[in-house]
């Protein structure tokens, strides 16, 4: 097993996060609680056990609540975080040739990674196949159902060398998409200039003309978690990678069903029924008679007695009246208070919102 | 001496009350817990010298309506009896066809009411101002306010305001004629049945003069709309007069109607019988506003019930569960946490846990004293119109799901969601 020693890596942040809108009107996307815990922890917890002491922010907008967050967590991993900010657009590429100096102090190869990704993070089976085949850059790919939705990698079943990228291919040519992990050694950057580039589209390409570039297969789940719909889907799957790792995390007993994960100052009322595939936050109330499953619920909100909650995300410090039905992907934003008795049927509502009507059919409320 | 005549229709009568219609007929459908008959009959047995009750219709005799008549006479101790019409004869034709029986024992008058309203039935008001308008022969009407729009809907009557006559009747006109609406109750004296002789005779030689069978002109000639016919005909002729009130009215044709009529009826117990109405109490369920619960019905006290529930005899409601504005009829069963709104659950029907039922109220514009529920049709523009959700009997409802703007027909089991449809 490959010890990764004082490596680097740079997480794509991006920008507002428009997809992940109502939540991200309250917090940058990195800092929304996936499963629990900030979606950005995921990805750097897992880094840090790997060996990685120094992590760059790749950001396109500059959040106070994102660096101040990001010292509190330098201190507990006792790593470095740098913030490295693009003021114009530079593409997926670019943001490489921004950190530049902070990625190239040494002759070691740095982790890339998409902020939206979430899957059992295989670091250092990366490092160990990359240092394998010893060549420029090595992409994580993912078998997906549907291929033709994405862009597929095609590479060699021997060696995972990369031949071509097929944009949305109309007849099956592989079912590996890019997984948004990549590790490459610093000589990449020389190919990268410091202008809008799109990493996918100018920069593989060549690298896989040149045999620079490998495929390994990802094992185990993966999700694009960038959206409330797949935020849920991933949000399933992870609770299931638990359930085989570490199953005492979630909770059991009368009441809970399949997969559920509860912060312990979470309060729960009686004759409840949670799950399959809840989470439920710090300081989360549910009152008696609530059924929940294949929810999302954020920290200090109050789901109010009687109330039924199918497949939503429950924004933090919610309160969710009495007898209210949501279903169907309905998100609430920061402070949202629905009132008693509603229905909800994929209402997007925004922050601080009061609902005092039902929304029977999906929309948006401001 | 006084009688009173209750029209009661048919079964081709009241579609729109389908499917509840299919179980009982219309006029003993339960509002504010008791036969929509049973508020006529509780009025009229009210009227000083009352002798009997006469209901008219062409309902086939049956078992719910025989055992209503035998009740209610035991218990208003009056005389009820029923006379079946051979065939539709129309608000007038059933009225002449049996005008032996009413004027049997020589009334000196006789109210006539349709069955399907809702109403504080002012009679003894009606009574005095007979006494003081017209001659003892002339005849009144019931009349309220609608507002200008809505009394297209409903006959209107022009009359003159010094002395409350009828000067011009028009059933349901294509333009604004006025905003003084027929209320379906009437004061009739028995020169009425000269006036609709009249009309019949009239009626016999126009069919005759169609070259038809004499057979089938009488038939025709029988179906006498007391509005159309009689009162049209009758204004302006110093005959007919209307007594105006501010009391509460309503028709009742559809379900959401009958959801409205009873809230009415309901805030009327307030006065006429408190003993009707449900108040909180230990290990009772939490009453919001006005509620009817039957003894027989067994309800966890951590239900939630009302404004505007009635709640029929034998029900079940279980733990946590919330009904407003509904009528949940005999022998139904809520489970727990199940939220009931906007709706008519049918006899013996099943909702399931945190199931939720609920339809979109039709009521009046709460800020127009005189708008009337609307007669909306079920379908506008190829779309099923948001509306009560109602229930038929024996339904089921699995738990977890939405039943909403919707209409169940009788002895359904359900598997999923349902929304704005017709569930055959």
């Amino acid at each position: 097993m490959c010890v990764c020693v004082s490596m680097k890596a740079l997480i794509l942040v991006g920008g507002y996060g428009t997809r992940l809108r109502p939540l991200t009107l309250s917090l940058p996307k990195p800092l929304v609680e996936f499963c629990n815990k900030p979606t950005l922890l995921h990805q750097v917890e897992a880094l840090v056990q790997a060996g990685v002491d120094h992590v760059v922010l790749a950001v396109s907008y500059m959040s106070d609540l994102l660096e101040k967050e990001m010292r509190i967590q330098e201190q507990r991993l006792g790593i470095r975080i740098s913030l490295s900010h693009e003021k114009e657009p530079l593409g997926t590429a670019g943001p490489l040739a921004l950190a530049r100096d902070l990625l190239c102090d040494d002759n070691e190869p740095f982790f890339v990674l998409n902020s939206d990704v979430i899957c059992d993070f295989p670091f250092q089976e990366m490092l160990q196949f990359h240092r394998n085949h010893g060549n420029q850059g090595t992409i994580v790919v993912t078998r997906v159902e549907e291929p033709s939705k994405y862009g597929v990698v095609v590479f060699e079943a021997e060696g995972g060398r990369i031949q071509r990228f097929v944009e949305k291919p109309q007849v099956f040519v592989s079912n590996k998409i890019n997984a948004g992990m990549y590790i490459f050694n610093p000589s990449m950057l020389q190919r990268i200039q410091l202008r809008p580039t799109s990493i996918e589209k100018e920069i593989f390409p060549v690298m896989a003309e040149d045999g620079q570039l490998y495929a390994m297969e990802l094992q185990g789940f993966w999700m694009d978690i960038g959206q409330p719909k797949d935020f849920l889907t991933g949000m399933c799957m992870y609770l299931q990678s638990v359930r085989q790792r570490a199953p005492d995390r979630l909770c059991t007993g009368p009441g809970f069903i399949g997969n559920v994960l509860v912060d312990p100052s979470a309060r729960i009322g009686e004759n409840c029924s949670i799950g399959p595939n809840v989470t439920l936050g710090a300081g989360v109330v549910v009152e008696d008679g609530v059924r929940v499953r294949r929810c999302t619920v954020l920290k200090g909100a109050r789901l109010r007695s009687h109330s039924w909650l199918d497949s939503c995300i429950v924004g933090w410090k919610c309160s969710v009246g009495q007898w209210v039905r949501m279903e169907n992907v309905t998100v609430l934003g920061e402070d949202v208070i629905v009132s008693d008795e509603l229905y909800l049927n994929g209402a997007n509502v925004l922050p601080h919102k009061s609902i005092t009507e039902s929304v029977a059919e999906p929309r948006i409320i401001m | 001496m006084l009688k009173a005549v209750i029209l009661i229709g048919g079964p081709q009568k009241g579609t729109r009350f389908r499917p509840l219609s299919f179980e009982v007929p219309k006029p003993l459908f339960p509002v504010a817990g008791v036969p929509m008959l049973q508020h006529h009959i509780e009025a009229c047995a009210k009227v000083p010298n009352m002798k009997e009750i006469l209901l008219i219709g062409f309902y086939q005799p049956n078992e719910e309506l025989t055992r209503f008549l035998f009740t209610s006479q035991q218990e208003f101790k009056i005389t009820i009896r029923y006379l079946q019409e051979y065939a539709a004869l129309g608000t007038g034709g059933g009225l002449y066809h049996f005008r032996d029986q009413i004027l049997s024992g020589g009334p000196q008058a006789f109210f006539v009411l349709n069955a399907d309203v809702c109403s504080e039935f002012p009679l003894p008001e009606m009574l005095a101002f007979h006494q003081e308008h017209g001659d003892p022969s002339s005849l009144v009407i019931l009349g309220t306010t609608a507002n200008r729009t809505q009394s297209l809907n409903y006959g209107c009557i022009v009359e003159n305001e010094e002395t409350n006559e009828v000067l011009h009747y028009v059933e349901k006109p294509g333009t604004f004629v006025s905003d003084i609406i027929n209320c379906g109750i009437y004061l009739f004296t028995p020169d009425i049945f000269q006036h609709i002789a009249g009309v019949f005779q009239k009626n016999q030689i126009f069919f005759e003069l169609q070259d038809e069978e004499p057979a089938n002109g009488w038939h025709r000639a029988a179906a006498i709309r007391l509005e159309q016919d009689i009162f049209t005909a009758l204004a302006g002729q110093g005959k007919l007069y209307v007594y105006k009130t501010l009391s509460f009215w309503s028709q009742i044709k559809s379900a959401g109607s009958a959801i409205y009529a009873s809230r009415l009826y309901l805030n009327r117990y307030h006065i006429t019988h408190p003993e009707r109405l449900a108040c909180n109490q230990d290990g009772g369920p939490k009453i919001s506003g006005t509620v009817y619960i039957h003894p027989t019905a067994n309800i966890d006290p951590s239900a939630v019930l009302g404004p505007n529930v009635s709640i029929g005899t034998g029900v079940t409601i279980g733990a946590g569960v919330r009904v407003r504005e509904s009528i949940i009829l005999h022998g139904a069963s809520l489970q727990d946490h199940c939220c009931v709104l906007n709706c008519i659950v049918g006899w013996d029907s099943t909702i399931g846990k945190w199931a939720r039922v609920e339809g979109t109220p039709s009521d009046p514009n709460p800020n127009d004293p005189y708008a009337k529920i609307d007669s909306e049709t079920l379908f506008r523009d190829s779309k099923l119109t948001p509306s009560i959700t109602i229930l038929g009997c024996n339904v089921t409802i699995p738990s977890e799901v939405i039943i909403l703007n919707s209409i169940v027909l009788p002895h359904k089991d359900l598997n999923r969601s349902f929304k704005n449809q017709i569930i055959l």
